[in-house]
């Protein structure tokens, strides 16, 4: 019951994640997104292993608190409150949005589960996170959303590796937090790169290069 | 002597980050390219006794690919010191750190024995790599940096969702942790089939990115173009055979589970849109370093071909992953000396290579008709190789059209490369105070010599290596029983 409510609440933060123009409300709704997934493994019993419980926390913390005293330090510097002209329109990306949804259910519906695995909502909402990740990449043009198309891409392979935990809990577990380092990480690193050599983070001053 | 690998590179890398005078920090490169590349002939003698149980491991496969990587590494080491002696403006510190960095993860990667780490090795050299493209710490190289760190972690993110996935597969089909690939293998025919293959199209298009195959491969031009030739020289040889490495394991699985056809299916369309991507914008290319990135996304194309195909294209695709890097690694340095000389890289400025750094211009010559299928250079036979295999076994449409790709792109690259080298340099044109040297064309030398070698005699151990090699990227019981104590 409870998984399945964090579910929904997922996919629908990926529709206002797509539709906000403002970057601070898209970084919220990103932060929303990764505590609520890392209460998942909680909410699906999972307490009673130590390690899965400190992998929770582990997503909290740096979900719900370091990356977004990160991205406040990154936005008081650069004074930027809006994603100005997009690739791909608002409207638009919502409707593409809708339809990554519905392909992921479809994808998804070819993709058997284990036998009694409670939890079929799973793939469908981690394709589709995933895939409103990828659109927030391809679509934005600030470097800091960007950064977010990546942290909601990221949350999106969270959630299919809740599935495995279990199981393999080192595969998963080394593999999330080493994705989730280098999101936050690296690409700190690089915008701050930006901002020192051009005194904003917009990446269409990224574009001297091309054929 | 596993460990020895892995733990000598890093252990430099951490030397050179602490060592204070540059003239000494770049010498240590070629000291640890010769330490490493010496340990790893020692250790591929035992290449044959790897208990099924093992985390890590040198089998022929990984072996031949680490093999290629150290000594690519050696031919970059070796033109290492005397680079950067020519840019004293710029501190290497992070750079040498990076690139022995490399060289640990680059043999992690090729021992490992389980997909979760070997993706943990491909990420890892994803980060020590974005350093190197920033090397020159101006915009566009930040530019540069910036895309390949957001496309190339995009994919890795996909390669770990695809790794996730076939861990699924396994998990349906009662396998447990920890699954390494020869359980895996071995295994193969309980994977749940749905599973297998959505994860196989996963690790593809996440690892070809990496690989830099089209139409994922935009971040590549843009880093060739904007990193001395060294790291090019490194990237175009050594990071994309690690993700081409990477790919092949997961592929033997998905062979050995009976879903070959599939998966091969896919390899050679990719293959094919990435020779004829490449083509397209090889075509009046101005930028010399650019047009060797596109040289480069054909060439990844070629090899994924060569594994569609299988059989006698599959080694000689293995085969090319050498000829390939040691061939860009001499138009990678060469194309360097000459942007050291012009001071730039576009083509109205750049003619007359020949006349102005006659050894480079000859080596940039010599390494052009090579790549492009002159005999009796590597490149040739692999190519060769993989035609006659595509159509031998009934690809008539798929060989006929990679022959066409090859002779199109030897047209398109030979105008730019013409221009480049021949004519008379422009007389308006500022003469930098660059002049070849032997510390900066006879590790060139020394690779091409190692290229032509390999055109005329593969000698028999790697021939064996070879052989073995490829049935286990094929998935074949061969491979399965070489793998047991």
């Amino acid at each position: 019951m409870l998984p399945d409510l964090l579910i929904a609440l997922t996919m629908l933060s990926n529709f206002s994640l797509v539709a906000t123009s403002r970057v601070s409300k898209a970084i919220q709704f990103a932060v929303l997104q990764g505590v609520l997934l890392g209460l998942m493994p909680l909410a699906m019993g999972l307490g009673r292993h130590f390690h899965i419980v400190l992998l929770a926390v582990a997503a909290v913390t740096v979900k719900g608190w370091l990356i977004p005293f990160l991205f406040r330090r990154a936005l008081k510097q650069v004074h930027i409150q809006r994603e100005v002209d997009p690739y791909i329109g608002y409207t638009v990306s919502l409707m593409l949005c809708a339809l990554g949804t519905g392909l992921s259910l479809l994808l998804a519906h070819n993709l058997p589960l284990k036998p009694g695995t409670e939890y079929v909502l799973m793939v469908p909402a981690s394709l589709a996170t995933l895939f409103t990740g990828f659109l927030l990449l391809v679509s934005r043009r600030k470097a800091l959303t960007q950064v977010v198309g990546y942290l909601v891409l990221e949350n999106g392979i969270y959630l299919f590796g809740l599935l495995l935990v279990e199981d393999m809990p080192a595969l998963v577990e080394a593999g999330i937090l080493l994705d989730l380092f280098v999101g936050i990480f690296v690409m700190g690193i690089v915008i701050n790169h930006i901002r020192v050599a051009f005194d904003s983070t917009d990446t269409r001053h990224l574009a001297e290069l091309k054929d | 002597m596993a460990w020895l690998l892995i733990l000598v590179p890093l252990l430099a890398a951490a030397l050179a980050f602490a060592v204070s005078s540059p003239t000494l920090r770049a010498w240590i490169l070629p000291a640890v390219g010769i330490l490493h590349l010496g340990l790893l002939l020692v250790a591929l003698g035992g290449w044959r006794a790897l208990p099924a149980t093992a985390w890590f491991g040198l089998d022929a496969l990984g072996g031949w690919v680490l093999l290629v990587i150290s000594v690519l590494f050696c031919i970059c080491a070796f033109y290492a010191p005397a680079y950067l002696a020519l840019r004293p403006e710029r501190d290497h510190r992070v750079l040498s750190t990076c690139l022995l960095g490399f060289l640990g993860l680059a043999s992690l990667l090729a021992q490992a024995r389980h997909p979760g780490i070997a993706w943990v090795a491909m990420e890892t050299t994803t980060l020590v790599t974005a350093p190197l493209i920033y090397f020159n710490h101006n915009r566009r190289s930040l530019e540069a940096t910036w895309k390949y760190l957001v496309i190339g972690s995009v994919g890795i993110a996909l390669a770990l969702l695809g790794t996730l996935f076939i861990a699924y597969a396994a998990h349906m089909g009662g396998l447990e942790e920890p699954l390494r690939y020869t359980r895996l293998m071995e295994n193969a025919s309980l994977l749940s089939r749905p599973w297998l293959r959505a994860g196989f199209v996963l690790t593809l298009v996440g690892y070809g990115t990496k690989m830099g195959l089209a139409p994922l491969h935009t971040w590549k031009p843009d880093a060739y173009g904007e990193t001395p030739g060294l790291v090019g020289a490194l990237l175009a040889g050594g990071v994309t055979s690690c993700a081409f490495l990477a790919l092949l394991r997961i592929y033997a699985v998905v062979a050995a589970a009976g879903e070959g056809a599939f998966a091969r299916e896919l390899l050679v369309a990719f293959g094919m849109l990435s020779m004829a991507w490449a083509l397209v914008f090889m075509i009046r290319q101005t930028d010399i370093k650019r047009l060797l990135a596109y040289s480069s996304v054909e060439h990844m194309g070629i090899l994924v071909f060569g594994i569609g195909i299988g059989g006698l294209a599959a080694k000689f695709a293995l085969f090319h992953l050498a000829a390939n890097a040691l061939v860009k690694s001499v138009l990678f340095l060469s194309a360097g000396n000459i942007h050291r000389s012009y001071a730039s890289k576009q083509l109205p400025f750049v003619t007359g290579a020949l006349r102005r750094t006659p050894v480079s211009g000859w080596l940039f010559l010599l390494a052009f008709l090579a790549i492009t299928g002159m005999p009796p250079f590597a490149p040739f036979l692999s190519e060769f190789s993989i035609a006659s295999g595509a159509l031998g076994t009934g690809h008539l449409a798929g060989g006929a059209a990679f022959l066409i790709l090859l002779g199109s792109i030897f047209l398109a690259m030979s105008e730019t490369v013409v221009k480049v080298v021949f004519g008379t340099p422009s007389a308006q044109r500022v003469r930098t105070p660059y002049k070849d040297a032997p510390a900066t064309t006879a590790p060139l030398i020394a690779a091409l010599a190692l290229a032509l070698v390999l055109g005329i005699w593969l000698p028999r151990p790697l021939q064996a290596m070879l052989d073995h090699a490829s049935t286990t990227a094929e998935g074949l019981p061969s491979a399965r029983l070489e793998v047991r104590p």
